[in-house]
Parts: structure tokens; sequence; C-alpha cells
């Protein structure tokens, strides 16, 4: 699926007190893609990064990139083809953002204009509005900040983007938000991504493949997420990935293979007849759309009168899902959330695709874990819906 | 109030406005002279921590020899001139610029310099295009304290024969028994001290814009307020 463009190769970090940083590590990044580091502080997953880069050299052991010793390259040639990213973005303060953004491309030789022209054009890619380009960094929020830090590493459009914690300081929502512009961005460029975080979520989030790192530098498991949810290798990464890695796996199964169910559901201004024949299919409960077919709530049958629904006096529906493009997991929690136990599946246009009940759902997962055993490498499986 | 107000006695061989160019040579130069000392002093502190500890305290010990002491070896060597009164004046600079740099480029917080680092910026890059930018209001504030003490300082000179700018005027005020001339001294001086003070902070304004407004001060704790260290250096 990718080639390998960082090789690391029995690396070891060892300072001169004794201590052990990275034990022998040897794995192989693939190319275009994010590989994610992931383990509880002190297990050398930032030492790891740094010797990438060369801002630690490692004791023993060899890192290529490309095929090529990073260490055959002059040290800042290597580093200015490579982003990087660090925790509270780093920014230089006396500068402006366009200026701070266009650091690397004048380092490179590029002419102020040009520099700036690029800087411009990163600003929009990153999701910035122009207007900030002459402000300085404190003016800024810490998430716009971390923008900026992601559009700095991006400027001389190095293959190779390294990112140590970049999203730790910014609250949930802020950061969800970066990561989803991470992805889109990734999806346009297609760098390769080295990414460090503590958070087992947004590793399993982001990465396409995912190195879990235990305390001393040893490497638990590498593979991809919807492999470590299913296989953890040990005792180790199976505590790390938390008590709900179950539910969290649903994440990776789409909810296109669904059988929604289209009869129990009646439009506001249905007939006495068309209620009387939805019921007579037996639900217990019938779902109420208004005229463009947007659900309004649940009701018994028995207490719907044509002409006469009161949108008001509907049980609510809860959050509908999106058929096809959400997880199972959001199929699974709407159902959950609903109460009445179906989940509502909605197309894109928010219309009412169909309603599912949670026992529905339930054999969808089983028979899922099933495919997802047969095949746990398979490439879909990689792939986070939703 | 006609000219005659800034006349001064002949044996100063000066105008007033002389005197006060004169005064302003011999207090800028040891400032310019030690901020240029300084800086590459202050970076090996930096690089080398255990060298600041003893760098200060030779710079506190120099501080505290008094300008006459300084006068009575140097006058062997550079006679009685302008650059005798200078060299005691660019070295008491010291005490001030080698914390102030060194504290403003600690400054610079740690992922500041690592993202610096990680960008390909060199050594040199890295102090000229990050570090001392980043120093200038510490250097700025340190550079007021030295400032205003060297002008307060130069008056001292008088007592190797008439070089302490307005200083001259203080002796000539008391031979002739003539408390205008010691009000032209006191007064000339102060205002000097002030003007050149209020220059420097607009000076700090105006290289620092991205500095969060009202925040101006970097470390209101460590800065002394320059027209105090003045006053005390007056005494001496």
């Amino acid at each position: 699926m990718f080639g390998v463009l960082i090789r690391i190769d029995s690396v070891t970090k060892r300072y001169p007190d004794g201590t052990v940083a990275v034990d022998n590590l040897s794995l192989e990044i693939p190319d275009r893609s994010i590989t994610v580091f992931v383990g509880p502080s002190g297990c050398g997953k930032t030492t790891t990064l740094r010797m990438i880069n060369r801002m630690i050299e490692p004791s023993e052991g060899t890192i290529t990139l490309d095929g090529k010793d990073i260490t055959q390259q002059p040290v800042n040639t290597l580093r200015r083809s490579m982003g990087y990213v660090i925790q509270n973005a780093g920014l230089f303060q006396h500068r402006t953002i366009v200026d701070n953004i266009a650091t690397v491309p004048r380092l490179l030789g590029w002419s102020k204009d040009k520099a700036r022209a690029r800087a411009r054009e990163l600003m929009e890619r990153v999701g910035l509005d122009g207007a900030l380009a002459k402000r300085y960094p404190y003016q800024l929020s810490g998430g716009q900040q971390q923008r900026v830090g992601v559009a700095r590493a991006l400027a001389a459009d190095p293959p190779v983007l390294l990112m140590d914690e970049p999203f730790s300081a910014v609250d949930p929502v802020v950061r969800k938000g970066l990561q989803d512009e991470l992805l889109r961005i990734q999806e346009e460029l297609g760098k390769t991504i080295v990414f460090v975080t503590h958070d087992i979520d947004e590793a399993v989030k982001i990465g396409t493949m995912v190195a879990v790192m235990r305390t001393g530098g040893h490497l638990a498991q590498f593979a991809p997420p919807a492999e470590l949810l299913s296989n953890p290798a040990d005792a180790f990464v199976e505590d790390f990935l938390g008590a709900d890695r179950g539910i969290r796996r649903l994440s990776f199964f789409s909810s296109a293979g669904l059988d929604l169910l289209t009869t129990p559901i009646v439009a506001v201004d249905a007939t006495a007849e068309q209620i009387a024949e939805r019921s007579a299919k037996g639900a217990p409960y019938l779902l109420v759309t208004d005229v463009d077919g947007k659900p309004l709530g649940w009701s018994e049958p028995d207490a719907l009168t044509a002409g006469a629904i009161d949108p008001a006096r509907l049980l609510a529906h809860g959050r509908p899902f999106e058929h096809g493009k959400d997880s199972l997991r959001a199929a699974l929690d709407c159902a959950v959330l609903s109460p009445t136990g179906w989940a509502v599946a909605v197309g894109a246009d928010g219309r009412v695709a169909g309603v599912v009940s949670q026992q529905t759902i339930g054999e969808a997962i089983r028979t899922a874990h099933a495919e997802g055993r047969s095949g746990a490498a398979d490439a879909d499986d990689a792939e986070v819906v939703g | 109030m006609s000219g005659g107000f800034f006349d001064i006695p002949s044996d100063l061989q000066n105008t007033y406005w002389g005197l006060v160019g004169l005064h302003l040579r011999e207090a800028l130069i040891p400032v310019v002279g030690g901020l240029v000392v300084a800086l590459p002093i202050a970076q090996l502190c930096v690089r080398l921590r255990w060298l600041y500890p003893p760098v200060l305290w030779v710079t506190t010990i120099l501080y505290a020899i008094p300008s006459l002491a300084f006068f009575v070896v140097l006058i062997d060597y550079t006679g009685q001139t302008e650059t005798t009164v200078m060299i005691p004046l660019g070295v008491y600079s010291l005490v001030v610029f080698v914390p102030a740099i060194v504290d403003g480029v600690r400054s610079v917080p740690q992922e500041t310099l690592d993202a610096a680092t990680a960008m390909g910026l060199g050594p040199v890059r890295r102090y000229f295009q990050v570090q001392l930018p980043i120093a200038a209001p510490a250097i700025i504030a340190g550079l007021r304290v030295a400032t205003v003490s060297s002008i307060s300082l130069v008056s001292v000179g008088m007592l190797i024969g008439n070089q302490g700018g307005l200083g001259n005027l203080l002796n000539d005020g008391m031979i002739y028994h003539q408390p205008r001339l010691v009000w032209l001294s006191v007064v000339g001086t102060a205002v000097l001290a002030i003007l050149a003070d209020a220059l420097l902070v607009l000076l700090r304004v105006l290289v620092t814009p991205w500095m969060p407004r009202g925040t101006r001060k970097p470390r209101p704790v460590d800065e002394p307020e320059p027209m105090q260290a003045a006053l005390e250096d007056a005494a001496r």
C-alpha cells in the first residue's frame, strides 16, 4: 500500500548517566501516511521523533530517509526538509504570522515576496483568516497559533512532517477541530507524518499506523489502529487502550451494511389509512417526519390521529446518524440514546433513510467482528469512518 | 532671561551648549562600548552556565571601585583626557548590561528555540534572528539604567581637570560663588538624563510591536527604576 520512507534500524539512545530513553527500536515508517508514536511519559516517543531530525543523536543504530542515512547530509539541510510542529506552537513571538510561516522558505533563499505569497496561501490551507497575516502571535488564540505552527511546518513543502504533541495544549473542542483539519490537509497533500502523542484516542483517530511504546523505550506494538483495538499484543497495550476498546473499535466499521427499516415511518400529514397500514406491520413505534422527510419524533401508533399530529407531543428522536458515512459506533450511540431503542438513519440531505433497532445493530457488529478477524489488516479497516 | 543666563566663565573655553555636547559624548560612548563588550560576554554566560556567577561577581567588584581610583591608575596611560573618564564609565555599565542580556536571552521559551533549531537555523542565525530580538526589551531596560547612570557620573571628570562636561560648572560655581552655574549643571544633567530615558522608551515601543500592550515591561520585578539608580550613582 505504501513505500517505506523512514527506516529506524536498531536505534538505542543512552544518556551518560545510564538512562536508556530508546531501547533497540526498529520500525519502518510508511510513505504518505500518518505514523503515530503513543505511550506514557518517559517511553521515548519524543526522543525517537527528535532523532529523526537529529536534534538528538542516537547512541547506536541508524535512521535512513528514503534509503539514505540521515547523517550523510548537512544537518540543517535535513531539518529544512522536515516540517516540525511542537506543543504550544513555539512561534517566533517577535515576527508577524506571515513572517513566521515564511521562515523556512526564507532560509532556503526565496525572495521575501515569494515567501510571503506562499505563507498567505498556506494560511488559507490551514483555515486561517488572511486578515491575521500582519498580526503577532500574542494576538491569536491557542488553536489559531497551532494552525500557524502547522502552516509554518508546511511552508517549504517538505516531504516529512514531524509533530510533537502538537494538539495537547488546546481544549478538547479545538483539538478535535485541529485533528479533523490535519486529516483533511493530509488527504490533499499526502505527507509522511510522524506524530507523537500521549493520547491513545488521538492516535487511533489520526494514525494510519500506531506505534505503542512503553516506559524504557520499548516498542510494545506497531499496527494499524483497528488491529491494535482488536488484537492488542499484550496486557500493557490492552490496558493502555482502555476499557472501552470494543466500543471504540466500532469506529472502524461503516454503517453502510446496516439493513434499514423504512416501514415504521409516517409523514406528519399522513392519512388514517397510511397510519393504520404502517402500524399493521407490528412496529411498537412509528417515526413521524415532516413533509420534507426530516425526522420529527417517535410515537406509539395508537396515539396518532390522522390530520391532528402534534409534533410537540412526540418522543424525541435523538441525534440521527448518517447512513453510510457514520460508523457503527455512531449508529449504536444513536440507538442507545434513543428513548425507543431505535436509531434514526438519515441521508446526506438530512431526510430519513430508515430506522434501525439496537438488535439489528448488534447483529451487524457481530458480523463485522467476524469479518474483521478474518482480514484484520484489510486496507479498508484503516480508514476511520465518522 | 537674556543669553547672559547661559554665559559661562572663560576658563572653561566652551559655550554651555558645547559643554552639553561634550557631556553627552562622554556619557554615551562608554554605554555603547559597554554594550558591545557585554554582548559576547553575556552570550558566553548563556552557553556556559558555570561562567555566569563568577562574571557577575567580577562586574560587581569593578562597579565597587570608585572612579577616582580608576583615574589615578589611568592617568599614567591616558592622561587628563576624556578617555580617562570614559573607561570607568564603560566598565560600570557592564554590571547592568551583563545580567540584562543574560536574563533576556534566557527568557526565550525553550519551545521557540527548539522550533528554530528544528527549522534548520544554525547557532548564529538563531542568536541574531531569534534570541537577540526577543531579548531586546530586557536589553533596552538595561540600556536605560546604564545611560541615565552614565549621564550623571560624567560630572566626576571635573576632578581630572575640567573633563566632566556639565560637571565642570560645579567647580566654577564654587570658585566664583555663582549658584547660577551650579543650577545650570545640575538641572542640565537631569534634563539630559530624562530626555535620553524618554528616547529609549520610545525606541523600545518602536522595536517591540510584538509585545502585548500593557505588558511592555518584561520583568517588572527585576527592572530597577533608572532614575533611582542614577540618584544612587550620583552619590558616589
